[in-house]
């Protein structure tokens, strides 16, 4: 085979190589998905409005992202000069890693993945934690008040919602008995009906939901509310480095639209039993989980902080510790078929 | 030199400088930051212990929730670093003291007989650390296990007891009463017949 022809030429080389090519494979798609998504998102919520949305640049407005991408990298980066310059200049870079390197564990396919590690789902759940860093750093280098206000408020945002979600997850494993991504998916063989969204229903609206706050996606972005702190955390930032606040978002929301799609909806596998599996039914499942995040920004007005807050401690958090228990008592019982 | 030590060695230089920078930094924010540095790089050498589940636990633990609760607070207070220096060479004496103790008490549990260790052996294919930590919390150590959960239950009670404080006088709405108001319980329509104003309030109306 023509790779074990490289693996000798280049001997011990060998396996950085290829775990290099097989990093561009995954990032590369990614980023341009992130730009894409971008523009989806301005047509869809234009049609939505009953608007066009951008149509100018290029087919259909196609070349729109990439006009944007390149006046982006053409601005001056201005920084502030209260501004702590080290970590202003950091921050947007830890918010753009862990958006990143959490794509190491996804299985795209049976077999197609990175790492197949077999704590997957806690490796997931322990580096999007650390993407919280990157806006509250930024809140706090800019030496601005909006700014800081943005990241006080992102910050307890995300710290609560991080509580359901991981409860939500518990239900997964439970069910599923691993912890493996790949093995969560083919725990979940048998079509349509087999896939976690419907045993485990609460756990997979309060996933949904709760990523969607986690995101700081309308209807949960409170914290670059425009009407009342301009653009909240990113306030102070210009070309370039705005953008990474932008692509850090944007590849957040597909990586929560994987893993959702993964973990509740079947992953690469087919809704109807005989048709075949593949990575095809993966991206679909993501387009569409993406198109509910776009749709939830064209139709809910913006939630009151405190009503934030209530929806996570108050509704999200004992719903799925109820749910945990159902889950829990049943699987001890002869009907346990019904969580697996 | 294995691959490993070479990566245990970077990742210890690494973690000792984070610490000193813990310690040395003149903002609070960025030993805040050098904490989680430290954290992340001794998740790195247990990882390469084999021990992923512990490994992965303090990063989503210390680095997801207890650093970033850490690091709002330290953003919000007002430290003065000199006021915290003072006295540092008055102290120098003591603490020098107490260190060398502990680097000697350290010393004697290291490289005591008792603790004469092998290197750890290998780890078949297919072992998971997190099933085997799992399979002894719930079956061996099934009691300490609960009585350290209960422990936490009653410390997350007694902190949120010692905040909820009842104020008199705050205005707060219910939601669940807010969404059940109906229009009779806000506006009363009464029907009447027109009618004209009396004459003498028609005077002072023209007066005014």
């Amino acid at each position: 085979m023509t790779l074990d022809y490289f693996a000798n030429l280049l001997g011990p080389v060998w396996l950085p190589v290829w775990t290099l090519a097989k990093i561009v494979a995954i990032v590369a798609p990614l980023l341009l998905g992130v730009a894409y998504l971008t523009y989806a998102e301005r047509r869809i919520i234009g049609y939505m409005q009953v608007r066009l949305g951008c149509n100018r640049v290029g087919p259909w407005g196609l070349l729109q992202p990439i006009a944007d991408g390149l006046k982006l990298m053409f601005k001056e980066i201005v920084i502030p000069s209260g501004a702590n310059k080290g970590l202003f200049i950091l921050a947007p870079v830890l918010a753009m890693a862990p958006a990143l390197a959490a794509w190491a564990v996804i299985p795209f396919a049976d077999g197609l993945v990175l790492a197949d590690i077999d704590a997957g789902l806690l490796y997931v759940m322990a580096i999007t934690s650390m993407g919280v860093y990157g806006v509250v750093l930024a809140g706090w280098a800019s030496n601005s008040k909006y700014a800081f206000l943005g990241s006080m408020r992102s910050a307890a945002q995300i710290v609560s919602y991080e509580i359901a979600m991981g409860f939500a997850l518990v239900g997964v494993l439970m069910s599923a008995q691993s912890l493996n991504l790949t093995d969560i998916v083919q725990a979940q063989a048998g079509g349509f009906w087999h896939w976690y969204w419907l045993p485990l229903f609460p756990m997979f609206i309060v996933y949904l939901v709760s990523g969607t706050a986690e995101l700081n996606r309308a209807p949960f972005d409170v914290a670059e509310g425009e009407s009342e702190i301009v653009a909240g955390f990113h306030v102070e930032y210009s070309g370039m480095a705005f953008a990474i606040f932008f692509l850090a978002e944007y590849a957040n929301m597909i990586l929560v639209a994987t893993l959702t799609s993964t973990l509740f909806l079947g992953g690469w596998l087919s809704p109807i039993p005989g048709v075949p599996d593949g990575i095809v039914w993966l991206l679909a499942k993501i387009s569409f989980v993406l198109f509910l995040f776009l749709w939830f920004r064209a139709t809910f007005p913006r939630y009151r902080y405190d009503q934030i807050m209530r929806l996570g401690w108050k509704v999200f958090i004992p719903v799925t510790l109820v749910w945990l228990l159902v889950e829990g008592a049943v699987m001890q019982t002869p009907w346990s078929y019904l969580f697996h | 030199m294995e691959f490993t030590s070479l990566v245990f060695y970077l990742f210890s230089a690494i973690l000792v400088l984070a610490g000193l920078r813990v310690i040395t930094a003149k903002n609070p924010v960025h030993a805040a930051l050098s904490l989680v540095l430290a954290f992340f790089t001794a998740g790195c050498i247990w990882m390469l212990l084999e021990a992923e589940f512990l490994a992965i636990t303090l990063v989503l633990v210390y680095i997801g929730a207890v650093m970033v609760l850490f690091l709002f607070v330290v953003m919000m207070l007002d430290i003065n670093i000199e006021e915290l220096r003072k006295g540092f060479w008055d102290n120098l004496p003591l603490a020098a003291l107490v260190a060398i103790l502990m680097v000697l008490e350290m010393g004697t549990v290291l490289s005591g007989s008792y603790f004469d260790y092998a290197a750890p052996l290998a780890k078949p294919e297919g072992y998971s650390n997190t099933k085997e930590l799992g399979m002894l919390l719930y079956t061996d150590y099934v009691y300490p296990f609960e009585l350290a959960a209960v422990v936490l239950l009653v410390a997350m009670v007694a902190a949120i007891g010692l905040t909820l404080r009842r104020r008199p006088g705050r205005k707060w709405v219910d939601p669940a009463q807010q969404i059940k108001v109906k229009r009779g319980d806000r506006i009363r329509l009464v029907s009447m017949a027109p009618q004209k104003p009396s004459a003498s309030k028609a005077d002072e109306e023209e007066e005014a």
